[in-house]
């Protein structure tokens, strides 16, 4: 028995190394959240301006639902996409301020400009959580029945609107008319 | 043409390898002095063809050849130089062989440096290392040969080195990372040398403990240097983000620090003996798992290079033979390791079990804090988030309890040490430490902060402790100047890098609890204050850099009306890739650091911008500096030179009698 205490590691070694091979084919990047097709999850916390929001102000029309913080570099680069994009009225889109403190994502969004309706204030991440959000930034697309339909982690940039989320967007109202 | 030299010398660093892998090994078991003595040779045919196949990569790279594929892939006729030639490891292939050639090089000084080791025993150190860089060079060839072309029509010009890599930071902390992580193989080696010959004795521990030193100094220094880089050019402020590819030389580390430790009761005292082994197994898994985990895609962040199952394959399967057989390995022959000693429960051992116990246990949560998400999901295919929460909530209790009893060892005797004396020597340094904890950062800063405090205390706690314990030990001497001198470079080691702990402790808390930060919107002209300082906008201008262009903004800073400096904070857009880019500035300070991030041009003259103002942000470093030092300096002790030259002389057949244990075995 006593002897036996030394294979310990190796088992333990065993066991690490299944869970490795068995993430290989895990790709965190393309493996579609849970809540696809899947309703929004409720909430009820206050938006970076300060106002009580639920479930109930969401847009009721295909809306972006768009992870950010004041933090995040890359929100930067794909700050010009989104503001085109409701300055056009292509899309409105919901902000989720992820992780981050009221009083700079104020300041931010001041700064940079805000193309969001109104942003859910997320600082303790739960909602994030329940949206199995990886990081900012990441945007969702939201169908006019509160569904997530579709999902892309990193920069959405013009060539990521035009090639993923303009089809994406094409095959919903098709299914819809 | 010359690129195919290239891929011709890896494949005979390969054949080399193949034979350094097996004949000294088993030239050991059968008592084969030829095969053995086989093992300097062939380790040294391995490096040369290494460095010639890697020298050809960089003069693709110099030469702009775009038909060798990884160059087009990472880098561009308008790239400087510099970064041409350390684009080397801007991408998985080239830094996959950098990380092959230092590893040779790792084992050409082993073959140089170990003349007055047993032959047998270099001859299987050698041949573990040669195992490592089979598994290697095979890895290269058949998943990411970095000679690759691309036939028939090669690209005009490349698709330049990722933006964000084209800096100094670059230039430096990859290859001291990998520096540091190879050289953690070769500690392996040697544990695995003595796993193989089955003379467990102390001797491994005393031949391995200043190659352990070294590559644990390299690390630091490597880690550090992305924390660094990592602050200045990513922009974020943050000196470590608990990224999932951050993680792994921090484990790395952690493994390595218990070891090196373990290692000193090993050499010294013949105690822990299978648990050393088992750490040093340990440490080099975790620098096997970094590269896994950054080549395999298995995890998403800024450190990935491409993602690629067959690759990640490939790797675990390496991990499997090399770790999975070394701790099958140690289940055999670890039951034959019987500690020499016992000790008492107050005693220099017990603070180093409680050490280990305490490195590892925070080792193995940063480890489980990495992995979760990822089983998480394979077991669910949910997705969570851990973060920084998690990992704060865990390792800063840790360390600080470490950093408690890290003041402790120093003074306690080896075997059996009076509690009586204990008390009476760190009574007044524990009384002295908390009441600095509480005054200084009060007037410092003129507010209260308890993790200011705790850290001010436990600073304190390790510096008084320190400064007692060399009063101690010069106080017989004739002069202190006399004692100074006759404490041994490895005592000298130890208390530098004991005093990095607390300097690298006071920079984390102070930062952490003492940073302020403001996004703000300013025309030129306009200005902003944040604690003491004023940021006055002066004006945007335009430049051209040799691979892209952008806007550099002037600020002037003023503290109590004086101007202390000007700041320039750039944004870039590099020409080959469109990628924006944004090169903040920093006056850097040993109190504290200013620093400006621009933003985007609004309306008008407008920038958006965000300014920072961090407090003994440098403490971090500047500790990482001191562990490095200590580090190199234990291994500078003159002891293991002295070995060295008195072993030269017996012949070989007394290295069987194992002299070194010996001593230790003659006192029981």
């Amino acid at each position: 028995m006593n002897k036996l205490k030394f294979y310990l590691p190796v088992l333990g070694f065993v066991v690490v190394a299944i869970a490795l091979w068995r993430g290989l084919y895990l790709d965190p990047k393309t493996l579609p959240s849970m809540l696809i097709d899947k309703p929004m999850p409720s909430f009820e916390l206050i938006s970076v301006d300060g106002k009580q929001v639920s479930n109930a102000d969401l847009p009721p029309q295909i809306f972006l639902l768009n992870v950010w913080g004041s933090y995040c570099l890359p929100c930067l680069i794909e700050h010009p996409t989104l503001m085109r994009l409701t300055e056009a009225g292509d899309i409105p889109v919901v902000g989720v301020n992820y992780r981050d403190q009221q009083d700079l994502a104020i300041d931010w969004l001041e700064a940079n400009g805000n193309p969001f309706s109104f942003s859910i204030l997320d600082e303790s991440g739960r909602f994030g959580i329940d949206l199995g959000v990886y990081g900012a930034p990441e945007t969702y697309l939201v169908d006019e029945n509160g569904v997530i339909r579709f999902r892309h982690v990193s920069v959405l940039d013009e060539a990521v609107w035009q090639e993923q989320f303009l089809p994406a967007i094409a095959e919903l109202r098709a299914e819809g008319s | 043409m010359i690129p195919e030299i290239g891929q011709f010398s890896l494949i005979l660093a390969l054949c080399l390898s193949v034979i350094l892998a097996s004949l000294p090994i088993i030239g050991a078991y059968q008592n084969n002095f030829l095969w053995m003595s086989m093992a300097r040779p062939l380790s040294a045919g391995v490096f040369v063809f290494l460095a010639v196949s890697i020298a050809i990569l960089a003069y693709a790279f110099v030469t702009d050849d775009f038909s060798v594929k990884f160059v087009a892939e990472h880098s561009n006729s308008l790239l400087p130089d510099r970064y041409k030639l350390t684009a080397v490891w801007g991408g998985h292939e080239g830094s996959f062989l950098l990380w092959t050639f230092m590893l040779s090089g790792w084992m050409l000084s082993v073959a140089i440096f170990t003349k007055s080791m047993p032959l047998e025993f270099v001859a299987r150190v050698l041949g573990v290392l040669g195992v490592l860089i089979t598994g290697y060079i095979l890895f290269m060839l058949a998943t990411s040969n970095p000679f690759a072309r691309i036939v028939p029509l090669p690209p005009i010009d490349g698709a330049d080195l990722n933006s964000a890599l084209q800096d100094f930071g670059f230039i430096i902390h990859p290859p001291t990372l990998y520096m540091g992580y190879v050289g953690f193989s070769v500690v392996f080696a040697f544990a695995m040398a003595a796993l193989l010959s089955g003379k467990m004795d102390a001797a491994w521990a005393r031949w391995c403990r200043p190659w352990a030193n070294v590559s644990w100094a390299i690390l630091t220094l490597g880690i550090a240097l992305g924390s660094w880089w990592a602050y200045y050019e990513l922009g974020w402020g943050g000196w470590w983000a608990w990224d999932p590819v951050e993680n792994p030389p921090l484990i790395t580390w952690l493994f390595g620090t218990a070891l090196i430790h373990s290692l000193a009761a090993t050499e010294k005292r013949g105690v822990f003996k299978s648990w050393t082994v088992l750490l040093a197994i340990l440490a080099f898994a975790g620098s096997l798992l970094g590269t896994f985990i950054t080549r395999s895609g298995l995890l998403t962040s800024v450190h990935a290079f491409a993602s690629d199952p067959t690759r990640g394959f490939f790797i675990l399967a390496i991990l499997g033979i090399t770790v999975g057989g070394a701790l099958l390995l140690f289940a055999f022959r670890a039951p034959l390791m019987k500690s020499e000693f016992g000790f008492d429960l107050v005693s220099r051992e017990i603070l180093l079990l409680a050490n280990n116990i305490i490195l590892v246990v925070s080792a193995a949560s940063v480890f489980l804090g990495t992995m979760f998400p990822m089983v998480y999901q394979g077991l669910t295919d949910d997705l969570i988030s851990i973060g920084p929460p998690y990992f704060n909530a865990i390792f800063i209790p840790l360390m600080a309890l470490l950093t408690v009893i890290l003041a402790i060892g120093p003074y306690c005797r080896w075997k059996r040490t009076s509690v009586a004396f204990l008390v009476e020597q760190m009574g007044k340094v524990a009384l002295a430490s908390l009441a600095l904890g509480v005054v200084v950062p009060l007037i410092v800063t003129l507010e209260f902060s308890l993790a200011a405090t705790i850290a001010v205390a436990l600073a304190s706690w390790i510096v008084l402790a320190m400064l007692q314990d060399i009063r101690n030990k010069t106080a017989n001497k004739a002069s202190r100047l006399k004692g100074l001198r006759s404490l041994p470079f490895s005592y000298y080691g130890m208390q530098t890098a004991h005093l990095g702990m607390a300097v690298m402790l006071i920079g984390v808390a102070l930062t952490s609890a003492f940073s302020t930060e403001r996004s703000v919107l300013l025309a030129p002209g306009q200005d902003v204050g944040l604690g003491n300082y004023v940021f006055r906008f002066e004006g945007a201008a335009p430049i051209n850099g040799p691979n892209y262009v952008g806007e550099e903004a002037s600020f002037t800073v003023l503290k109590g009306g004086e101007e202390i400096t000007t700041l320039h904070p750039e944004r870039r857009v590099y020409l080959a890739t469109g990628t924006p880019s944004t090169e903040m500035a920093i006056d850097a300070g040993l109190f504290r650091d200013l620093f400006i991030t621009l933003g985007e041009q609004k309306e008008g003259e407008s920038w958006s911008m965000t300014i920072y103002v961090k407090p003994f942000v440098r403490w971090i470093w500047l500790g990482a500096i001191f562990m490095t030092l200590g580090g190199i300096l234990a291994a500078a002790d003159k002891r293991y030179r002295r070995l060295r030259r008195r072993h030269t002389e017996p012949s070989r057949e007394q290295s069987k009698s194992k002299p070194l244990g010996g001593e230790l075995q003659a006192s029981s």
